[in-house]
């Protein structure tokens, strides 16, 4: 079993690298949405009894993060009429190898930590960690505005492998909270990115801070 | 002693087959018939029956090239074990000798490619030698981490690993491992992502460049050579990702080859749904796939 979520942590991380290195819009949402699904699988098989708070935090976990978010920035680029992010700040080369350097530091750094036993040997934080600093590097490097929130996103799936650690101590309802909060909040900002289209015809947020009448 | 001669035939007589089961899946993911299997075994007796015709602007170096290359994959496929059988050859260290004999092929081949004095192939060389530099790490960092895992330096007790295989001991770093290498082995042997053996006439390839001024055999034993590294690799690979054994040496023969005929398809399959990479993206593939080595490693050693 430890063995099994090692191997699906891994994949986020290797999710995480691939993130970063496309510049694809489009290619972009897919796979923070299927990290999304697959943390939600996770955390079904992180639980020992599977009681029904945490089948359905799992359940609306895949389907948010997964199904519903996705699709609707999906509705946001067409309205938007844009691919690709044409360009960061940084090549995508030097974001892979950033973000593979904030990843060795996670592995590196976690083991310092002073964690409780059972959470000693598992990759979660290291893959926590590693997400969050991920999720950094795409919101400060990208300059298109639903490349940010993908970043966002990618930074809320770093808290929320943290916080399969405190199963036990964190009530389900947090979660169910922060799902919510993540929802409305994509939803918000998708129209935010309609309207920054339709006034400024780019969704570049280095113009935001030009005046305009 | 079976086992050796199964070995020597398998390696000699099955890589041409495994091109024409990718080319075969290739075909029938675009809706085509597709050549017969045995195709490219007809098309390199039909070039081993043919003359040659050698520049005048060539040295030795030139003819010296394809023969180099042939015969050092040919050690090393000697080398790689093949399913749960050992190699004919093995020693301790063997796994360094394995990676150098590619790169003792790639000089030569590269060699004879300058030695033709044209600017085009001169171009193709140093696009292989660049990235090769980025695809030999990540072979070592791989082989790295299987030598870690199994506390042994030959490429049999590294492949063959603790009893019960791998997957029970460690999974995450072998999962990043095999990721890696399955780039690797789709870019040393030029296959689509990094570049197209199909094409002959364009600017964005690398392999094919460096070979258009060999012919007859000397073309053979190229395409002949390049078989063996994919079979080679294979190989490898599939030690990782279906380290199995039934324990019946028959059955286990019947496996290897299944897996081998396997991964042809899934590569012809990979071919068919990507389209080939800028040229100056290349780099980033194979950039990933070295982390993806290194990052097992950290892994391992953390």
């Amino acid at each position: 079993m430890a063995n099994l979520l090692d191997s699906l942590l891994v994949i986020v991380l290797v999710m995480n690298l691939f993130a970063l290195g496309t510049s694809r819009i489009q290619a972009l949402i897919r796979i923070v949405g299927a990290q999304g699904a697959l943390l939600g699988i996770i955390l079904l098989l992180v639980h020992e009894h599977r009681t029904l708070p945490v089948v359905l935090v799992a359940a609306a976990g895949v389907a948010i993060k997964g199904i519903v978010i996705p699709a609707i920035m999906m509705r946001a680029l067409r309205q938007a009429e844009i691919k690709r992010e044409v360009e960061p700040l940084i090549s995508p080369l030097s974001s892979i190898v950033l973000g593979a350097t904030a990843t060795a530091f996670a592995v590196l750094s976690a083991g310092q930590l002073p964690l409780v036993d059972q959470n000693e040997g598992a990759l979660f934080v290291p893959t926590s960690i590693a997400t969050v600093l991920v999720g950094f590097i795409l919101l400060t490097t990208r300059f298109k505005a639903l490349t940010q929130v993908v970043g966002y996103l990618v930074l809320e799936n770093g808290i929320f492998i943290f916080g399969m650690l405190l199963i036990e101590a964190m009530p389900m309802v947090v979660e169910m909270g922060v799902l919510l909060d993540l929802v409305v909040g994509i939803f918000v900002i998708s129209i935010i990115v309609n309207h920054i289209n339709q006034a400024f015809s780019s969704l570049d947020t280095r113009r935001l801070v030009s005046l305009k009448e | 002693m079976i086992a050796a001669l199964m070995h020597v035939a398998l390696l000699l007589l099955m890589p041409p087959l495994l091109i024409g089961v990718i080319n075969r899946t290739k075909a029938l993911a675009a809706g085509r018939v597709g050549p017969p299997l045995l195709q490219p075994w007809y098309d390199l007796i039909k070039l081993f029956r043919k003359g040659m015709v050698l520049s005048t602007t060539t040295t030795w170096m030139f003819p010296l090239g394809p023969v180099v290359t042939l015969s050092t994959v040919l050690v090393a496929g000697l080398l790689m074990p093949m399913g749960s059988f050992d190699a004919p050859i093995t020693f301790t260290g063997d796994m360094i000798f394995f990676v150098y004999l590619f790169g003792l092929a790639r000089f030569f081949t590269t060699s004879a490619a300058l030695d033709t004095g044209s600017a085009f192939e001169g171009m193709g060389a140093a696009r292989e030698v660049t990235f090769a530099t980025l695809s030999e790490p990540a072979i070592f960092f791989a082989l790295l981490v299987l030598a870690q895992l199994s506390g042994s330096l030959t490429l049999g007790g590294m492949l063959h690993g603790p009893a019960g295989g791998f997957a029970a001991t460690a999974a995450a770093p072998l999962i990043l491992v095999a990721i890696g290498l399955f780039v690797v082995l789709l870019a040393e042997n030029c296959r689509i992502p990094v570049d197209d053996p199909n094409t002959h006439l364009e600017l964005t390839m690398i392999h094919e460049v460096m070979v258009l001024d060999h012919s007859g055999p000397l073309l053979g034993m190229i395409l002949y050579a390049a078989a063996l590294k994919l079979f080679i690799l294979g190989a490898l690979l599939l030690h990782i990702v279906a380290p199995f054994e039934t324990g019946t040496p028959a059955l286990d023969w019947l496996l290897f080859i299944a897996g081998m005929l396997a991964l042809a398809m899934v590569i012809g399959v990979v071919e068919s749904v990507t389209a080939r990479l800028l040229m100056r993206r290349v780099p980033y593939l194979l950039t990933g796939a070295l982390l993806f080595c290194g990052f097992g490693f950290l892994l391992l050693v953390r």
